[in-house]
This record gives C-alpha cells, sequence and structure tokens, in this order.
C-alpha cells in the first residue's frame, strides 16, 4: 500500500471581493503519493495556483479556505494554529513560485536570502548555514557557488534565478515540493535545462512534488499522475499514460487536441469554442458544458462526481460511458 | 512590378542599437527574403532580436544601417524622407499585430472608434459606408455586431487579439507583422486565433511575418521558417525541412527541448549548457561556439559563419555543417 502524503478533500477557497464571490476553487479532491510527482493541469483562472496556495494557507486577501479538508501526513492543515504552520511552511512543504523574478528580495544578496530560510528551520551557526547554501548551489549546478552565492538577484538571468529558487526551496530538504510553473517565464533551451534539473533533485532527493503547468508537453515529460482541472473543479485524474492515451473527460480530450505540437501533424487545430467561464456566476451544472461537444440536458443540471472508473482513473463526466473519446495520439500501446 | 512571384528581399546589416555605454548588437546582419503569400517564421528565445528586426521594418526602431526593400520600395529611405503622403501609404500596406492584445488597444475608444480609426486616416471609405466595414471586419475575425459598442476591458484575451487583427486588417495591408500574436492567450483559445489567421491568409493571400519563441505553432502556420540566435540568422528553410532534419546545431538544440506531450516519446533531449552571451560584448566568429555541442575548432571561434544554401531552399550558417 502506496503512503498518501497529501490529501485534498472538498477543499473551497473563494475570494469575496466587490464585485461578488468568485469560487476560483470550488470542491476539490487530490491526493498526492509519497515519492510521486502530480501533474496539476488547467488554463489559467482554472483554480491551479490557489489550490496549491490553500496547502500551506498563503491564499492572498480576500481568499478564504472555505470549507474542505487539507491532510498532509494525515493532520488536517486547516485546522493548523498559524504558529505550527510557519514550521511546516519551508520545511516540510516548500514552494517554488512561477516568477522568479518577483518572488526573491531585490535588496538582499542571494546568500542573505538563503541563509535566512536556512536559519529559520535549522539549528546551526551561520557560518555552517553558508556552507550549506554553497552546498545547496551545487546541488542546483550553478557555476562558481562561492563568488555567485554573493551576488543580488539583478545579477543573475532568469535560469539562473530559477535555479536559486529552487535552492531555496530545497534548503531544508521538504517532503513535499509544490512548484508553481517553474518554466513558464524561461526560454525553451533554458526550460529544457531546469526540467532536466528538477527530474535529477527528485530522484536524488526522494521528494513528492506537485507541478503546476498549463504545458501538456512538460507534466508529459516528468509527471507520474495527472489531475486536470477546470473551473475550480477537477475534470480528470489518472496516471499520465491513461491521461495521455486513454482520456475520459471531454475537457484533457480537447486540452490534448487544441494544443499545436510536433507531434500532431494536422492541418487545423480543433477549436474549443467560447471561453473560460466567468467564476463569480460559473455555469449550472457540469462547468464544462457550455463549451463541450458531448453536452446534454442533464450536464446543465446536475454537478457530476468525481468517480472512479477504473482502479486510480476518476473522472467527473455524467456521460463517461456513452461517449467514446479518442486521444490525438491513438489508443495505449505498451511498446 | 507585377512579376510572378513577388518578392521582399529585406536586407539589413548591422543594425545596432545605441545604448548609453557601448552597444547591444541586437541585431547583427541579417538577411532574409519573404514571398509574396507566404507565412514566415521568425523564430528565436528572447533576446535574439525578432521583435527588433519586426520593428525596423516598420522604422519603429530605425535601423543603423542596412537596407530594407518593399514591392520594390526601399522602406528605410522613405521612412527617412519628409514625404509624408508616401510613408502613409507604405504603412497602410505594413500592418502590425502586437504581442499584447491588453496593451495595444486604448482603453478609452470603443471597438467601433479604434477598428475605424486606420479607415479615417488613410481614407480609404467613405464615412458613411465606415460602419459597413465595421461589421464586416467584426465579422471576419468571429466578432459580434453588439461588441462595436464596447470597450476593450470588457473582452478576454482572446477577444482583445481579434480586435487587434481586425484594426490591422481594416486597411488591406500586403505584410501583416504578427509579434507572438497568442505568447499571451490561453492554450484553448490560442487553437482559435491560429486557425482564425490561417483562414484569413488564404481568403485574402496576406503575406504573413509571424514571429514566435514557440516552435510548435510556428510549425503549425508557417511556411518557411528562419531561426536567429544572438542578432544573427543560424538557418532559413521550408517549414518541413527545419522540423525533419535541422542542421545548425543550435536549431537541433531548440527543437529537442520542447517538451513533446506524449509520455511514450522518445526522449533524445540535447541539453544546452550555459546561456545566451551578453549582447553589448558578443562573441566573435560564431556566436554559438561556446554552447555548441559541435567539436569545435579556430575557424568557429574567429570566423563569422555565411549563410550558405546546402540545397533544397535550406540556408545554414555554421562551419562544420558545410563541410559533411
Amino acid at each position: 500500500m502506496v503512503k498518501k502524503i497529501l490529501k485534498i478533500e472538498q477543499l473551497k477557497t473563494y475570494f469575496y471581493t466587490w464585485a461578488g464571490i468568485v469560487k476560483a476553487v470550488d470542491g476539490v479532491d487530490i491526493d498526492v503519493n509519497e515519492g510521486e510527482t502530480l501533474g496539476l493541469v488547467g488554463e489559467s483562472g482554472s483554480g491551479k495556483s490557489v489550490t496549491a496556495l490553500s496547502i500551506i494557507r498563503i491564499v492572498p486577501s480576500p481568499g478564504k479556505i472555505v470549507e474542505g479538508k487539507i491532510l498532509y501526513k494525515g493532520e488536517n492543515l486547516v485546522e493548523k494554529k498559524e504558529k505550527t504552520l510557519q514550521n511546516i511552511r519551508g520545511k516540510e512543504i516548500a514552494y517554488i513560485f512561477q516568477d522568479p523574478a518577483t518572488s526573491l528580495n531585490p535588496v538582499f544578496s542571494i546568500a542573505n536570502q538563503l541563509i535566512e530560510v536556512i536559519l529559520r528551520h535549522q539549528k546551526i551557526s551561520k557560518k555552517e548555514a553558508l556552507e550549506k547554501a554553497i552546498e545547496l548551489f551545487r546541488l542546483v549546478e550553478i557555476p562558481d557557488p562561492e563568488i555567485k552565492i554573493w551576488n543580488y538577484p539583478h545579477q543573475l538571468s532568469g535560469g539562473m534565478k530559477q535555479r536559486m529558487a529552487i535552492a531555496r526551496a530545497l534548503a531544508s530538504q521538504p517532503n513535499l515540493l509544490l512548484a508553481d510553473e517553474p518554466t513558464t517565464n524561461l526560454d525553451v533551451t533554458i526550460q529544457a535545462q531546469i526540467l532536466e534539473l528538477m527530474k535529477n533533485l527528485r530522484n536524488k532527493l526522494g521528494m513528492s512534488m506537485i507541478l503546476i503547468t498549463h504545458d501538456m508537453g512538460v507534466v508529459a515529460d516528468i509527471a507520474d499522475r495527472i489531475t486536470v482541472l477546470y473551473a475550480g473543479r477537477v475534470c480528470e485524474t489518472a496516471d499520465t499514460k491513461t491521461i495521455f492515451y486513454n482520456p475520459k473527460h471531454p475537457y484533457t480530450q480537447a486540452l490534448l487536441t487544441a494544443v499545436p505540437s510536433l507531434v500532431l501533424k494536422t492541418e487545423k487545430l480543433t477549436v474549443i469554442p467560447g471561453s473560460i467561464p466567468n467564476l463569480i456566476e460559473p455555469p449550472s451544472g457540469c462547468r464544462f458544458h457550455p463549451r463541450c461537444e458531448y453536452a446534454q440536458q442533464g450536464c446543465k443540471e446536475t454537478i457530476p462526481d468525481l468517480i472512479e472508473i477504473e482502479p486510480g482513473h476518476k473522472v467527473a463526466c455524467l456521460r463517461t460511458s456513452e461517449i467514446d473519446l479518442k486521444s490525438p495520439l491513438g489508443g495505449i500501446n505498451n511498446n | 512590378m507585377q512579376n510572378l512571384v513577388k518578392h521582399f528581399p529585406i536586407t539589413s546589416r548591422g543594425i545596432i542599437l545605441k545604448k548609453q555605454v557601448g552597444l547591444i548588437h541586437a541585431v547583427d546582419g541579417i538577411s532574409f527574403s519573404v514571398n509574396k503569400g507566404e507565412t514566415f517564421g521568425l523564430v528565436g528565445e528572447s533576446g535574439c532580436g525578432k521583435t527588433t528586426t519586426a520593428r525596423s521594418i516598420l522604422y519603429l526602431d530605425p535601423p543603423t544601417s542596412g537596407k530594407i526593400n518593399f514591392e520594390g520600395n526601399d522602406l528605410v529611405s522613405v521612412f527617412k524622407s519628409r514625404n509624408k503622403a508616401e510613408k502613409l501609404k507604405l504603412r497602410r500596406k505594413i500592418q502590425y499585430v502586437f504581442q499584447n492584445p491588453y496593451a495595444s488597444l486604448d482603453p478609452r475608444m470603443t471597438v467601433a472608434d479604434i477598428i475605424t480609426e486606420p479607415l479615417v486616416i488613410h481614407n480609404l471609405v467613405p464615412k458613411k459606408n465606415c460602419l459597413q466595414r465595421l461589421y464586416e471586419l467584426l465579422e471576419l475575425v468571429g466578432l459580434e455586431e453588439y461588441h462595436a459598442e464596447r470597450y476593450p476591458h470588457e473582452f478576454s484575451g482572446g477577444q482583445r487579439q481579434r480586435i487587434c487583427i481586425a484594426r490591422a486588417l481594416a486597411v488591406e495591408p500586403t505584410l501583416l507583422i504578427a509579434d507572438e500574436p497568442v505568447a499571451s492567450l490561453d492554450v484553448s483559445v490560442r487553437a482559435q486565433i491560429l486557425n482564425l489567421l490561417r483562414e484569413l491568409q488564404q481568403k485574402f493571400n496576406t503575406t504573413f511575418l509571424y514571429i514566435s519563441h514557440d516552435l510548435s505553432t510556428v510549425r503549425h502556420i508557417c511556411h518557411r521558417v528562419a531561426v536567429m540566435y544572438m542578432g544573427r540568422i543560424v538557418e532559413v528553410a521550408k517549414t518541413k525541412n527545419l522540423f525533419d532534419s535541422p542542421l545548425h546545431p543550435y536549431t537541433k538544440a531548440l527543437i529537442s527541448s520542447i517538451p513533446i506531450p506524449d509520455p511514450m516519446a522518445k526522449k533524445s533531449r540535447i541539453i544546452l549548457t550555459g546561456e545566451v552571451p551578453s549582447p553589448i560584448n558578443p562573441p566573435v566568429g560564431c556566436r554559438f561556439e561556446a554552447r555548441c555541442t559541435y567539436k569545435k575548432d579556430q575557424k568557429c571561434v574567429t570566423n563569422v559563419p555565411k549563410l550558405v544554401d546546402v540545397g533544397n531552399n535550406h540556408f545554414v550558417a555554421c562551419e562544420k555543417t558545410k563541410k559533411s
């Protein structure tokens, strides 16, 4: 039996804005096994980032976790006191933010920022902390760590900053790493470097990871399992192969066919009509129904439950058994 | 001139932007030509000079030196002159769709104002027909008539980009420069815009200069592609040839580093070491020399590789490729 390191049940995070309540995350179930990488996929506004921020409870105001449980190693983080949480953040669960340029403090040297994290969670002297920081820099493959560590963020390139952000996240050897679009702002050749680095580090340190991205190519490469989010709800969860070769939710399939890629050789891209719904007044029933080509009357009225259709493969669609979806990649071939 | 194939030979040499101390060699001697009716892709990583190239075509960034020919006119000399009528005529023929649809629409103008402004400036349509033309354009890009009275903030990113495209098409340009038109859009909306651009091109036979860092969209939309690295073109070829048999080591690495959305795909990724060197003090010879995966020799360090035809309209700038 694989141990679950994180289990989120019916998480609801709402933002109370003047225009109304934005239901950014509306009943999300996610679980992460020990040592596993979960890919959290969805478009902007699907609630990926808010879910991750909710886990360590740093949802910016006016957002609030309204309902749900976040079980980390069996303990509910939603009910924890702020003091206890501070000892979990950065130590047990670390976060890599999307934009390395804004997640680093421009007025402190990198050494300063790394040492701060290390001293917060470990009882060692400043000198030892510095040695540790340099060690971390070596881990994330930054050349000349002894010199580079005294640089300020503006002296580093985007790729280097992201390496530094990864080093900071790894400072206390977390059990769970939340990586929020770690490569979105980087060029493709640098993205390849960072992804390779993250894969190596994960294997070396054996930690669990939630990788948030909108790029199906990135998750195909690095994730063990994938959860697809749409408008604050989970559409489908399965292992990576199943998601790509045997998708059961129309949105998952649409995501695979609408993205131009080097694999697909179609002339015209399949288009998902319309755009992402307004989350103040989300569509009734299944949230994807206004854009779904398989939608029926029932889809407008009933909210589909996340049902396990085969071991490890959960889908939230009323018509799963009726419709026959084809993956653009063809069926599963086990070679 | 009405030749069978109309060329826009764009030959710019040594476009250098001045900046305080020293020079940023943003674009450093590039030449390419775009044929009428084709989509020409310009790809490269950030800072390689794609946008600068496009902006100098419209004289938004005046080139330091070099020539840009458009339908037989020397663009640089026209834009340098004080001949306003001539300038306006050229500007009508070359239109630009900017990268960020959130920044390129005036928030205080309605969509109707935005799209009809170019019609008024260029005096193309009599005033009473403006409205009709506006509705035509809106329909063309997949918007509704009632959208005309709205302001940009009422639209989503995809819709805004449609407005930008409608504005650019209003004056019936012969060359449309699209600078990363889908980079800031969501994946599901991206496909809509790309398909729209394709349809419009087939309909009007407009020439596109499509600028992007995203190779997968480039492959989808372009006929020919030029790959840029640090202000120079390293490879030009037909899209199919470029993706099936890239020759320059940088192109190879670039193509191999795109994540493939298929967990079973063979992964033979070429990971480049290091990063793009500073354009203020670029390497003397081949600019890619320091990161190149090929075996290097003295020639790479000292000689600037020239774009050489290797057959089949495939051009490469690499000392090593020539020999093999």
